[in-house]
């Protein structure tokens, strides 16, 4: 396993990857932008992932998140789990099973360096950036709003507003004919994820 | 020289006592679920229509859409 390890990390930036072994990241939601999120920070080596989600698979989920048909019916964070250890069983992961509110974002979130939101839901999304500006307005969040359909990828962007940060086309509404799919739900995906990497980088290089 | 706000990086008029609610509706805005920041300040729901908009301000509004 030590050598699997070794080999695993052989292609990385020996200067970044102690700073990505070292990065806690949060992620709300283990749908079709969390599961992806997930992986790609899996691979990448980020140490430890915190994930939040308390939905089980159904099998429209699999037009665009990271699972499997034989694990139709189990919880996502579960399956999620199962499918970054065989992708990375060198970091550590932290699963839980629960709908994130004010009265838990602090205790499940409170430690990590960087939160992205990967809800569904528009008004989860409100309040997941609300709660979180109000106890750590330094901390980067980093949204998605506007990814459903499919081509138009000169229409998305980032956009920063302090710590917080909004990947997407911030236009894309989900309605009958448009739903997510999964080439531009993990474009915005790995946008966060390709942010995240960004700012665990840049915070290191700039506190030296 | 008008005295200006930005909002979404766009210029707009300024005008006295001009709140959150003022601003959505002379952009036009009727989106449900939105976050909106004064100054990279949070405003919420609740004081959008008592939150008083100084002149010079930068005012983001994030349009939350469902989707992941």
């Amino acid at each position: 396993m030590e050598e699997l390890e070794k080999q695993f990390f052989s292609k990385h930036d020996p200067k970044i990857l102690p700073v990505l072994r070292n990065s806690v990241v949060g992620i709300a939601g283990a749908g079709g932008l969390g599961s992806s999120v997930a992986v790609s920070l899996a691979r990448v080596g980020v140490g430890k992932l915190i994930i939040t989600d308390f939905d089980k698979i159904e099998p429209p989920d699999l037009n665009r998140q990271q699972y499997f048909v034989e694990q139709i019916g189990k919880l996502k964070v579960e399956a999620l789990l199962e499918n970054l250890k065989r992708i990375n069983p060198f970091s550590e992961y932290k699963i839980h099973n629960v709908k994130i509110g004010e009265n838990n974002i602090s205790e499940i979130f409170g430690k990590v360096d960087i939160l992205v939101e990967a809800f569904d839901e528009a008004g989860m999304k409100k309040m997941l950036i609300e709660s979180w500006i109000c106890r750590f307005p330094k901390k980067p969040i980093i949204v998605a709003s506007g990814l459903a359909g499919f081509g138009k990828n000169e229409k998305i962007h980032i956009r920063k507003i302090g710590s917080l940060y909004i990947c997407g086309d911030e236009e894309s509404e989900v309605k009958i004919g448009i739903s997510p799919m999964a080439p531009r739900v993990a474009v915005v995906a790995n946008m966060q994820a390709n942010l995240v990497l960004e700012l665990l980088l840049k915070e290191k290089n700039s506190n030296g | 020289m008008d005295k200006k706000i930005e909002v979404n990086k766009e210029k707009i008029d300024w005008e006295e006592n001009m709140t959150v609610d003022r601003i959505l509706k002379i952009m036009n805005y009727t989106f449900k679920m939105i976050v909106v920041k004064v100054n990279g300040e949070l405003v919420k729901k609740d004081n959008y229509n008592t939150k008083i908009i100084p002149e010079g301000s930068d005012v983001q509004v994030i349009h939350l859409i469902a989707g992941g």
